[in-house]
This record gives C-alpha cells, sequence and structure tokens, in this order.
C-alpha cells in the first residue's frame, strides 16, 4: 500500500507531495496526517504540492478537511508551491479553498507559519489580517 | 461537326490569354504598385494552362472532381498571396472576372450561326468561372483572417508584459479592453511569473482600461483569488473615478480585494506588507 | 463543425483504470499542443466526471476523441455509464448540489472547466457525459 512520508521537525510536520493522489492515497494521508499531528502535538503542518498537477474537487476538499481537523487539534496548515495551472483550474471549478493558507514556497510557508504560532490567541488572526496574506 | 467547347477552349489558349491581359491591363483598378505586368502575365499564364489543360466535358459542371485541384491550387495561392499583398476584393474578383470575359469572348468568335449552342456553352462557362470566383474569395477572406489572427496573436502577446518593480513585486499594465480571452493571458502569464521570480505581490494596474463592467470584474476576482491560492496577494491599482462609480453602481462586490487608486498607492501599500520602508536619505554627521 | 480524427475507448472499473485514462487523456491533449492550463482543466475535468461514474454507477466506458473545428483542434471525451442515472439534471448542474457526501461542484465546476458540456440521463439507464476542450480557447 501506498503511502505519503510525513516528516517531523520540530513544532511542525511536512508534508511533500511528490505524485498526483488518487482517492485512496489521498484519504489516507487525511487520517495519517491527523493522527500524527495528534500524538507529535504538532502545531503546524506544511502542504507541499509543487509536484501535483491536478486537484480536483475530491482533493481540495481532503486538503480543506486537513486544515480544518488540524485547526480543531490546534495546529494551522499551510498549502505550498501550487502551480499556477492548478490554482486557475481550482478557482474555476469553485473551490477557493477557503480557511486553508497558502505560500509559494516551503521556506515562505516555514516563516508563515512560524508567525503564526509565536503570536498566541486573538492576535493570531489580527496578524493575519494585517498580513493580507492570509484570507479567512 | 464542329469541336466540343472544352477541345476549342485548349485550341484557342493563346488567344484566350492575349484576350484576358488585354482585358487586366485595361482595367483602371490594375494595381501596378502591387504586381508588375510580367508578373501578372506569368500568373496568368499559369492558371490559364492549368485551366484548360484540365477541361473535359464532363467535368464542365462539377467543381468538386479531382481533376479540378491543380486549378483550385493555382487560384488559392494568387488569392492568398494578394490577401496578404493589399489587393481589395474587387481587385482580386477582377482577376476572375475578366477570365470569364475572355472565355465567353473566344467562345462568341468560334461559335457563329448556332445561337442556341453557343448559349448552352456560354451558361456552362459562367458557372464554371461562377463557381471558381467563390473559391478565390474564399481564399482571399481566409487570407485576410489569417493576418487578423496573426495580429490579434501579436497585440496579446505584446500588451502583457510582466514588469518586475521591486524584488519580490511584481506590476503588471493592462492596457485596452480586457475579455475572456485576454484575462486568460493575462492571469496565466501573471502566475507563471510569480512562480518564476518568487514575488509574494502582484499588481495589477487597470488604468488603460477603458471600461469594467461585471464580466470584467469577475475575470478580475479570479486572478485575485488564483495569486491568492499560490500563496501571493494581488492588488489591483489605477481604478479611476469613473470606475469606482460603474463598479458601485453595478453592485460588484469587491471588498475582498485590496484596491488602489494609483500604481504609487500600490507599490506604498506592497512595501507596507513586506515590512520595507523608502526614507529619504539623511547626510550622515562628520564629527 | 466538429470532425472526429481518432478515436480510442478505454474501460473503467477499477482505480488503477482512472490513472491510465488520466495518462491517456494527457498524452491526447499534448499531441494536439494544448497549453499547459487548459491541459490542466481538461484533464481535471476528465477526473470529476471519472469519479462521478466510479461512484455512483460502479464504472463505465470512456471514449477518447481528438476533434476539429475550424482552425481549431481539441479533445472530446464521452463518459458512459449503466449506473441508477440522474432523475434531475438541473438540480445536480447546480452549484452546491450533491446526492453524495460532496461538495456537489462536480458537474456545474466540470462545466466551468471545458468549452462544450453535454449531459444525458435516464434513470435506471445510465448517464452519457460528453466534453470538449480546444486546445486554444
Amino acid at each position: 500500500m501506498d503511502k505519503i512520508p510525513i516528516l517531523r521537525l520540530g513544532n511542525f510536520l511536512l508534508v511533500t507531495i511528490q505524485v498526483d493522489l488518487y482517492d485512496r492515497l489521498a484519504l489516507n494521508l487525511e487520517a495519517d496526517l491527523v493522527q500524527m499531528v495528534n500524538k507529535t502535538n504538532a502545531r503546524g503542518v506544511l502542504i507541499d504540492i509543487s509536484a501535483v498537477t491536478i486537484v480536483d474537487s475530491f482533493m481540495g476538499r481532503i486538503i480543506g478537511n486537513i486544515a480544518s481537523m488540524s485547526k480543531i487539534l490546534d495546529a494551522e496548515t499551510v498549502v505550498v508551491g501550487m502551480q499556477p495551472a492548478v490554482a486557475i483550474t481550482l478557482i474555476e471549478l469553485g473551490l477557493p479553498l477557503k480557511g486553508v493558507h497558502t505560500a509559494l514556497d516551503m521556506e515562505r510557508g516555514m516563516s508563515l507559519l512560524k508567525s503564526m504560532i509565536d503570536i498566541d490567541g486573538e492576535d493570531i488572526d489580527q496578524e493575519s489580517t494585517d498580513d493580507g496574506i492570509i484570507t479567512q | 461537326m464542329s469541336l466540343k467547347t472544352h477541345q476549342l477552349l485548349q485550341k484557342k489558349k493563346k488567344n484566350i490569354l492575349e484576350l484576358w491581359m488585354k482585358n487586366q491591363l485595361a482595367d483602371e483598378g490594375l494595381r501596378e504598385d502591387l504586381i508588375s505586368n510580367d508578373e501578372l502575365r506569368s500568373q496568368s499564364e499559369e492558371l490559364v494552362d492549368a485551366l484548360v489543360s484540365n477541361l473535359s466535358s464532363q467535368n464542365f459542371t462539377d467543381l468538386n472532381s479531382d481533376e479540378w485541384s491543380p486549378v483550385i491550387e493555382i487560384l488559392g495561392g494568387i488569392a492568398i498571396t494578394r490577401a496578404r499583398q493589399g489587393f481589395s476584393p474587387r481587385e482580386t474578383g477582377n482577376f476572375v472576372f475578366s477570365l470569364k470575359e475572355a472565355l465567353l469572348e473566344v467562345l462568341q468568335q468560334e461559335i457563329v450561326n448556332d445561337p442556341q449552342h453557343l448559349f448552352s456553352e456560354s451558361l456552362k462557362i459562367n458557372r464554371l468561372m461562377d463557381n471558381l470566383s467563390v473559391v478565390t474569395f474564399e481564399t482571399f477572406i481566409k487570407g485576410r483572417e489569417e493576418v487578423i489572427l496573426r495580429q490579434t496573436d501579436e497585440i496579446a502577446e505584446i500588451s502583457t508584459p510582466v514588469i518586475r518593480v521591486w524584488d519580490g513585486i511584481l506590476a503588471l499594465p493592462i492596457i485596452g479592453t480586457l475579455d475572456s480571452a485576454r484575462t486568460q493571458i493575462v492571469m496565466e502569464n501573471l502566475l507563471q511569473e510569480i512562480v518564476e521570480t518568487g514575488s509574494s505581490i502582484a499588481i495589477l494596474d487597470i488604468s488603460g482600461v477603458p471600461a469594467v463592467d461585471s464580466l470584467v470584474a469577475q475575470h478580475l476576482i479570479k486572478t485575485v483569488s488564483a495569486t491568492r491560492l499560490m500563496g501571493a496577494e494581488c492588488i489591483i491599482s489605477g481604478i479611476r473615478p469613473e470606475i469606482a462609480q460603474t463598479v458601485v453602481h453595478l453592485g460588484i462586490d469587491l471588498s475582498n480585494i485590496i484596491t488602489k487608486a494609483t500604481l504609487a498607492s500600490a507599490l506604498s501599500h506592497s512595501f507596507k506588507l513586506m515590512k520595507l520602508e523608502v526614507r529619504k536619505s539623511t547626510p550622515i554627521a562628520k564629527f | 463543425m466538429v470532425l472526429s480524427l481518432s478515436k480510442d475507448t478505454v474501460q473503467v472499473l477499477k482505480e488503477q483504470d482512472v490513472v491510465f485514462l488520466k495518462n491517456r487523456v494527457k498524452e491526447v491533449a499534448v499531441k494536439i499542443k494544448m497549453g499547459l492550463v487548459n491541459q490542466t482543466r481538461l484533464l481535471t475535468a476528465a477526473s470529476e466526471l471519472v469519479r462521478n461514474m466510479m461512484r455512483y454507477a460502479n464504472g463505465g466506458v470512456c471514449q477518447i476523441e481528438v476533434v476539429s473545428s475550424g482552425r481549431n483542434n481539441g479533445v472530446r471525451l464521452i463518459f458512459t455509464d449503466k449506473g441508477p442515472g440522474i432523475p434531475d439534471i438541473t438540480a445536480a448542474m447546480r452549484d452546491g448540489f450533491s446526492t453524495g457526501k460532496s461538495l456537489g461542484l462536480g458537474l456545474p465546476g466540470t462545466k466551468r472547466l471545458v468549452n462544450e458540456f453535454d449531459i444525458k440521463s435516464k434513470v435506471g439507464e445510465g448517464t452519457t457525459v460528453t466534453i470538449i476542450k480546444w486546445a486554444n480557447g
């Protein structure tokens, strides 16, 4: 059974999706990630999808699910490296991935995560809108 | 028994060409600036050759038969070159019509004393040449369309330059009407450039866009949303007062989008987002 | 007028077939020089439709065609299944409508991604969805 590896880096979990997700793989990833967040007390999840060429409504939903579930477990999710073609397609499909934070690459995603969890409590949302980068 | 019409025309090939050339040269609309007489002659000769040698008694009325394809090819070639050279439709049409006249004239000279035969043969020639004229026009228009398409592509290419105004800030001035096809190109270029330069802010300047209706607004919103999905921010600048008015009157909601009146204010907002400061340098006091 | 230049049929019954189908569609799209963004739109649309076919009808058949109209080439995909059919197509084409547990973006979203979209369905007999994506457009 194929699995997507989840790496742990300090308070963060790193996932790099190197293949186009098919349904079962995506569902497994969702389950594994939530398990890991819980087990490691991670504060942030970074998902790199720069190698993914297709995100349809099902996979978009999985990404949204991961973000919402992690949020309940007090971890923020940042999706990084989305390809232009994928972004355009998702918008036309009607799936703007509300509530999911995005960044251009791993490095920026990492600093975005850090800025989000460094400041606790209400300040998080305040900081986010100031940045204008996060859409709530 | 007199000769069949096609044999007759084959025999009189030289006459036809001479008559045709005379017709063409006598025409006031002759474009000596676009084509030399020698060139015109060789074009005409080629066409008459192909036309007359492919004539047979059966294919007179059936332009779909294979025997006509060399003629249509030559005619098409001539029509396309003429479209590119800037001949008018009338001038291109006269090229074929004057051939028809030459053919009919020869026919008239040859078939004497038999008006009925002359009439029926003339009708055939007429029909054939009308068909060929239609082919000429179709190809002519196709040639013109190609020119237009190429220009459209060129305009689309030149009109969407993505400029790097600062390290990490891109600007894209849009000039002209923003339709679906154009938005597509603008959006793709912008997003691609974001990836390539790793820029986190893109400014779309619409001061050169004549009008914003709900469709254009839709396109802008789409571009902004796609930019955000990739993890960058998109600011729309260059909103003139009239545009602000129409946007509100049309009930378009741009509240989720950062909008600025000028490119300058968009740039200074970008600096703020990137936590950059622009200051006047003060001379360092020397001790 | 739309002319069909080549035809190919792929059976979709298991998850592996889905991957195979997507690869075939991509090959065809690359062959007619479809741009990357349009390729992505086409493949995403195919992905949505093939998922519907798997979920509601336990699979079906997809016909891949290269079509041409004037100077433009494109890819036509015809998804045919013998599933339960869709009772109310108008409702199914509305954003946010779903009988399954999905976001309800499948059909209306797919329509937005392609140039031509046609759906025919008979309850108890099955559903046929036809889409065309032009290389430029």
